[in-house]
């Protein structure tokens, strides 16, 4: 039997918009199907393996906590996190956790949380001299893979560029993306995936979950078992009609 | 101000019937036409209140801590303004001090008693210039309006410690670590300022001022905070709840020890690095018993004494508020006996708790619990799994700007509780079957959640449930296998018809508990309609 190993980072800290709710999605969604599911935890002052996990997940937090993880990710969990990537495990930062698998998150004036870098993305909480305005909305945005939309909301007073190179997670349907006006959304360099739309994203597009279980075991969406997904489907489409889509 | 107020007063009633009449704004639009008209209203009004006014703010149970204040001081026939109705912010408190202003200037009471929005708070104390000012709690709450618990917080700290606030008593949960930094590093005029949170000190890994959590006499502290907290272990939970808000202290940043847990992140703790930790609270409650979904006592320690206090309300979240109430009427120097006739005479406020009987199909009892973030949801919820048995459960989410347009929240709350204890689920409103996932989730059986957007028809068909068939058969599934749905002996049992059918429990959010009692008053025939603040 396979088992999905998901390593949650800054569990306690990260977890401002109800990322439990993810991590939910995913052990349900592997039990069901009878597939095996174990969450570690690795926070503050602890070490990350990265070999012993196929999805690490990195959720949202305040600027405060962020300030606290910040130097942690960097001092202990960089090495581990860029050796995951590269052997292929995914890794997904929603909201803050994707502002910090970024280069940079300058919160103000003088103040610059250095990220981990497996995305090729900056982020900037100013816009000018003066805290910019938080983006916040319900936002469907269309990607490249999968069943093509994902459906969430969006509360965030970071503005993220994308690199030159940087491929963005999709394009924006409805809702701000990284800075309101690039029309993108996300950022995605192979299995390294981040975006804004917050908290419980899975639990409003389980074909995500099944996508994500399915890549970090290494096999395609088909081979999963079915599931009667009469609510999730109803709940996408709900969220994708709030969001006007 | 400019030129006299009464025409203006006279104008923004007229103004504001009129609105109300083409039915929009509610309560808040005489207020809100006031202030356009006569912008420092609010001050030239509360300046007549000749006992002067009190606030209340918090995330959770401000209508109903306020509620019990205004039992407690209105006990010896003082005659208050109270924005009852729950309308919190500048347009609601201008209405409320517009129907008590009469024609030749004098004001229809002595002391004002408002309970003011988190974010409203900094200029409504401008205004209102209060005696005192209570914190019940700050816990996450529609943050798609609120921005960031930690912004609310600091704002919180400003106001208390400058301007008009600086001058008030502050009425704060010794048990909310983020509202005991607020009274610790509270600045006054009277003393030297202080520059940010645990500024001092901090270098030696010592408290800034070890003697600030230790007030030498209860009751009565230098900077004037007066603490209140639960003192009674036997209600410890076993750890933090998942969205618990401060689990870091917030002088060094090294986790909180807590030493017990009583409701998401309030409790007894301290800083095992830095030394902080919780002040002594003056009012507390001790050997508490929680009554199911009805009631809750408790022994009250005040510094005039101790008492029996039975609630007429259930859970601890509302002993919090009964101890925000007590300690505000301590501070206002009530003596205790008063304090205890005005909390034990408190009934639910509007949709707390509240219970309303259904007529059709059966007569049945209705009971309202709402619910609207992850720290009241865990504590309605909590409530509820201390009745016995499998319960029938409306379920309304909706995502109107009132509730919040983000319904994130319901991940954080903890449905887990329900699993097991759930017969039939209906869920209902604008986000129902984002609903209906979070209970299956949660470890309800599918083939017990229905999901029916449209609010009639749920309740339709979730106060037939109990009529319409006996215990439901509920087939293991795959991965139900957490749910555990034993059948209880009270549920298994088949109904005879001398069985009063068991209430009903309704979750609305914000809009839909007004919703559901519109359409149970428009069923009774009444034309009434709820008053959107």
């Amino acid at each position: 039997m396979s088992t999905l190993r998901v390593c949650a980072l800054y569990p306690d800290l990260m977890n401002i918009y109800a990322d439990r709710g993810n991590l939910l999605m995913l052990r349900c969604r592997c039990q069901w199907r009878g597939l095996g599911f174990r969450l570690s935890a690795s926070g503050l002052g602890e070490p990350l393996d990265g070999d012993a996990h196929d999805l690490f997940y990195i959720g949202g937090g305040q600027d405060r906590d962020q300030r606290l993880c910040a130097e942690d990710l960097l001092m202990r969990k960089r090495d581990g996190l860029h050796a995951a990537a590269a052997r292929g495990a995914l890794v997904l930062g929603i909201c803050g956790g994707y502002q910090l698998l970024g280069r940079s998150y300058q919160l103000g004036p003088g103040e610059e949380l250095p990220g981990v870098g497996l995305l090729d993305v900056a982020t900037v909480r100013i816009d000018g001299e003066r805290p910019a305005p938080r983006l916040i909305g319900n936002v469907a945005i269309e990607v490249d893979f999968g069943e093509r939309v994902l459906a969430g909301f969006e509360n965030h007073g970071g503005r993220t560029r994308l690199g030159p190179e940087q491929q963005a997670l999709g394009r924006v349907l409805k809702g701000y993306g990284n800075d309101g006006h690039s029309g993108l959304e996300g950022a995605r360099s192979g299995g390294v995936i981040g975006t804004y739309l917050h908290g419980p994203l899975l639990p409003k597009n389980a074909w995500f979950a099944d996508w994500l279980i399915a890549t970090a075991l290494g096999r395609d969406v088909a081979e999963l078992a079915p599931l009667d997904d009469e609510l999730e489907g109803e709940a996408h489409r709900g969220a994708l009609r709030v969001a006007g889509v | 101000m400019i030129g006299p107020l009464a025409p203006k007063l006279t104008l923004a009633r007229a103004v504001g019937a009129i609105s109300r009449r083409r039915g929009g704004g509610g309560t808040s639009a005489p207020g809100k036409a006031l202030l356009t008209l006569a912008p420092d209203a609010i001050a030239t009004l509360g300046e007549r209140l000749a006992r002067g006014s009190v606030v209340i703010s918090a995330t959770n149970g401000k209508t109903t801590t306020a509620a019990m204040a205004a039992a407690i001081l209105s006990g010896d026939g003082t005659r208050l303004v109270h924005n009852r109705a729950g309308a919190n912010m500048a347009g609601g408190i201008a209405s409320t001090l517009l129907d008590a202003a009469r024609p030749r200037g004098e004001i229809a009471g002595e002391l004002g008693l408002f309970e003011v929005d988190e974010l409203w708070l900094g200029r409504l104390v401008e205004q209102l210039r209060p005696r005192a000012i209570v914190l019940g709690n700050l816990f996450r709450d529609q943050l798609d309006r609120y921005g960031e618990l930690d912004t609310i917080a600091e704002r919180w700290a400003q106001t208390t410690s400058s301007g008009a606030g600086a001058a008030a008593r502050l009425v704060l949960n010794a048990d909310d670590p983020v509202l005991a930094d607020i009274g610790r590093t509270r600045t006054r005029p009277s003393e030297p300022a202080r520059t940010g949170i645990g500024a001092a000190g901090a270098a030696d890994g010592r408290p800034a001022e070890p003697g600030d959590s230790r007030p030498a006499k209860p009751g009565h502290v230098g900077r004037d905070v007066i603490y209140f907290g639960v003192q009674d272990d036997s209600l410890a939970l076993s750890g933090l709840a998942h969205a618990a808000d401060a689990k870091h202290c917030r002088n060094c940043g090294a986790p909180y020890v807590f030493d017990a847990i009583y409701l998401g992140h309030l409790g007894r703790y301290h800083c095992a690095a830095c030394g902080q930790a919780r002040p002594e609270p003056s009012v507390s409650a001790r050997e508490v018993r929680l009554e199911g979904v009805r009631a809750a006592r408790f022994t009250l320690c005040t510094p005039q004494g101790e008492a029996e206090v039975r609630l007429a309300l259930p859970g601890l979240y509302n002993v919090y508020n009964a101890l925000a109430a007590a300690a505000l009427a301590c501070a206002l120097e009530v003596p205790l006996a008063r304090i205890v006739a005005g909390l034990q005479g408190t009934q639910a406020a509007f949709g707390r708790a509240e219970t309303l009987t259904l007529e059709e199909p059966v007569r049945r009892e209705l009971r309202i619990l709402l619910v609207k973030n992850p720290a009241g949801a865990n504590e309605v919820l909590r409530t509820l799994a201390l009745e016995p048995g499998e319960h029938d459960v409306l379920g309304v989410l909706n995502d109107e700007i009132a509730d919040g347009r983000d319904v994130s929240w319901i991940w954080d709350a903890d449905f887990e509780l329900l699993a097991g204890r759930v017969r039939r689920a209906t869920c209902s409103g604008t986000r129902a079957a984002e609903l209906a996932m979070r209970l299956k989730y949660a470890g309800v059986p599918s083939e017990r959640i229905r999901v029916e957007p449209e609010l009639a028809s749920a309740l339709d068909a979730a106060a037939a449930d109990r009529v319409s068939s006996t215990v439901f058969a509920a087939p293991a599934r795959a991965g139900a296998e957490t749910s555990a749905p034993a059948a209880t002996a009270a549920s298994s049992r088949a109904p005879s018809p001398a069985d009063a059918p068991p209430p009903l429990y309704a979750l609305p959010t914000y809009t839909a508990m007004l919703a559901l009692r519109d359409l149970l008053a428009a069923r009774r025939g009444g034309a009434h309609r709820s008053a959107l603040p």
